[in-house]
């Protein structure tokens, strides 16, 4: 299509003028705030920040934190979400909102409940204590488990809307040619809806990296095994504010390229309705 | 952060809208040599009006109850706290977020703010807070002196050495000679406490006030004063604040007998 046709469209098609501006008022608000972080960054002594090993020990338990919760979130979050899309049974609506109340719950609320849960003295985690001698408060595993508690919900709820949007005629095509249950799952199902488990994913992903009150709370601040970057720039606000502006860049950058790139190579397919 | 901030800052700007007119007619200094006359009640005149005073976590329970004591003295004030770690206060206030006092748990944090000269009025100590070896009631690990810290099969929980808790508790450990390997270095003492409490930790150190505040969740450890550090709290009116008279009266009354009974009560120290 010739590119001035974008401006003569239909006038069913044309944008309407309100909406822009209120999008773009939005927009505004979100690039600003990020305008203000750039604008503050000591540029000269970034280099210096983030060739410290402090830095760099929290930025790599960082990433394989959230790696590793983004991949529990999956493991157990893709069935959830089929079970609550797919499956009509009693307490849906129950076990709907538990699985996505850690989203809402204020993340120090979160900590300490894994603590009373999963803690040395709590419902599960005596017997983990006592029984093979597992404690997971103050361990780099502590912290994944605080993570996946409170980014899977994002999976969930993404991944659920996927599975109920599904066209079920391929499903149903695949079960009258013979399909087992489980292999229309892994090669209809799952791949039909891969934009949506990719979103999902990756706004897990992105929740995971920056959490700071379940991980402080439940998995405590120590470096290198359970000080990840949101805590290292909590402290470093305490004591070198320069030093939190340029960590906390590396954050933002690191989670908006993966944004960004992710969006661009996998949610343009063409189960996506073009926009 | 930002949420409290704005809260914080919508309602005292409205009432200090409405009370503009209100205050430019009092005379704001006559009420503060008044009430620096040692008196129980304090009687002494101050203008109406609402302040806002930034104090240091450890003081939660403390100033709550002056707040109250204070307004039972003076009902047409109202006081309002913001409690937060000092740093983080200090961070507010240097933003322009609307305190009228500031309390600090240590002289750095309050000296970053008379460095600014964001402060109105010299600050005073008010209160000491020794340090204290916490640990979950009733002491099942049996620790006794700072010395049992050492015991690598302890998990010890202190604060994070650039927090004033951690700074202190490095050097009380340090004057006692003793090497901990902590599991986690909090970023505030509350975490401290928490972890303790919740029977995470097998020990922690923590303010006196703090073991007090824990009630009968935790129980203190005394570290012997010739290695305890103790933390001066001082108290001075902001330069912004819309009632200095009535941040005078305030610390007359925090400093005064009526005060330091209610701030003993937490385990506080006489200054």
């Amino acid at each position: 299509m010739p590119r001035q046709n974008r401006w003569r469209r239909p006038i069913s098609q044309r944008p309407p003028w309100p909406a822009v501006v209120i999008a773009a008022v939005g927009i505004a608000f979100f690039a600003l705030a990020f305008m203000g972080l750039l604008w503050k960054v000591p540029w000269a002594s970034a280099w210096h920040v983030l060739s410290a090993a402090g830095s760099r020990k929290a930025l790599r338990l960082s990433l394989v934190c959230s790696v590793w919760a983004t991949v529990l979130a999956m493991f157990f979050g893709v069935p959830i979400a089929w079970l609550l899309a797919r499956l009509d049974f009693p307490g849906r609506g129950i076990a709907r909102a538990l699985c996505t109340l850690s989203m809402v719950l204020p993340p120090v609320v979160a900590g300490i409940a894994l603590f009373y849960a999963l803690g040395r003295r709590g419902i599960l985690g005596q017997y983990l204590d006592r029984w093979f001698g597992i404690t997971l408060p103050f361990t780099t595993a502590g912290v994944v488990v605080a993570q996946t508690f409170v980014a899977m919900p994002f999976l969930i709820l993404t991944v659920e809307a996927a599975f109920r949007q599904q066209d079920l005629q391929y499903e149903d095509a695949a079960r009258t040619l013979g399909a087992s249950r489980w292999y229309l799952f892994r090669r209809v199902t799952l791949p039909a809806i891969r934009p949506g488990l990719i979103a999902g994913g990756v706004l897990a992903w992105a929740r995971a990296l920056g959490e700071f009150g379940a991980t402080i709370t439940f998995a405590g601040n120590f470096p290198g095994r359970t000080q990840t970057m949101p805590l290292a720039i909590y402290l470093a606000a305490e004591t070198n504010p320069e030093e939190a502006l340029v960590l906390s860049l590396v954050l933002v950058a690191v989670s908006f390229g993966v944004l960004v790139a992710l969006r661009d190579r996998y949610l343009q397919s063409r189960s996506t309705p073009a926009l | 952060m930002a949420v409290k901030l704005l809260t914080s800052r919508v309602v005292p700007a409205v009432t200090a809208l409405a009370l503009v007119a209100a205050c430019a007619s009092t005379t704001s200094y006559t009420s503060a040599t008044t009430t620096a006359a040692p008196a129980t009640t304090m009687t002494a005149p101050t203008s109406k009006g609402q302040i806002t005073v930034f104090a240091a976590s450890s003081l939660t329970a403390a100033f709550t109850d002056l707040g109250a004591a204070f307004t039972k003295a003076h009902p047409e004030v109202r006081v309002t706290f913001s409690f937060d770690a000092s740093s983080a206060l200090v961070t507010q206030i240097t933003q322009g977020a609307p305190a009228d006092m500031f309390a600090s748990a240590d002289t750095a944090n309050m000296d970053k703010l008379t460095a600014a000269s964001l402060t109105a009025s010299t600050p005073v100590v008010f209160a000491t807070n020794a340090l204290s070896i916490i640990v979950p009631a009733g002491n099942p690990k049996g620790i006794k002196a700072p010395g049992d810290l050492a015991n690598t099969t302890l998990k010890v929980v202190l604060c994070d050495p650039t927090v004033p808790c951690g700074k202190y508790a490095k050097q009380s450990l340090d004057a006692a000679k003793v090497a901990v390997t902590p599991v986690s270095l909090e970023q505030n003492v509350k975490g401290v406490v928490t972890k303790v409490t919740t029977g995470e930790a097998d020990a922690g150190i923590a303010y006196v006030t703090d073991v007090k505040a824990a009630g009968d969740k935790a129980s203190g450890v005394d570290i012997p004063a010739a290695v305890n550090v103790v933390a001066k709290y001082p108290i001075a009116s902001i330069k912004s604040s819309t009632h200095h008279d009535i941040d005078a009266a305030f610390i007359a009354f925090v400093t005064s007998q009526e005060g330091q009974a209610i701030l003993a009560v937490s385990g506080f120290g006489k200054p």
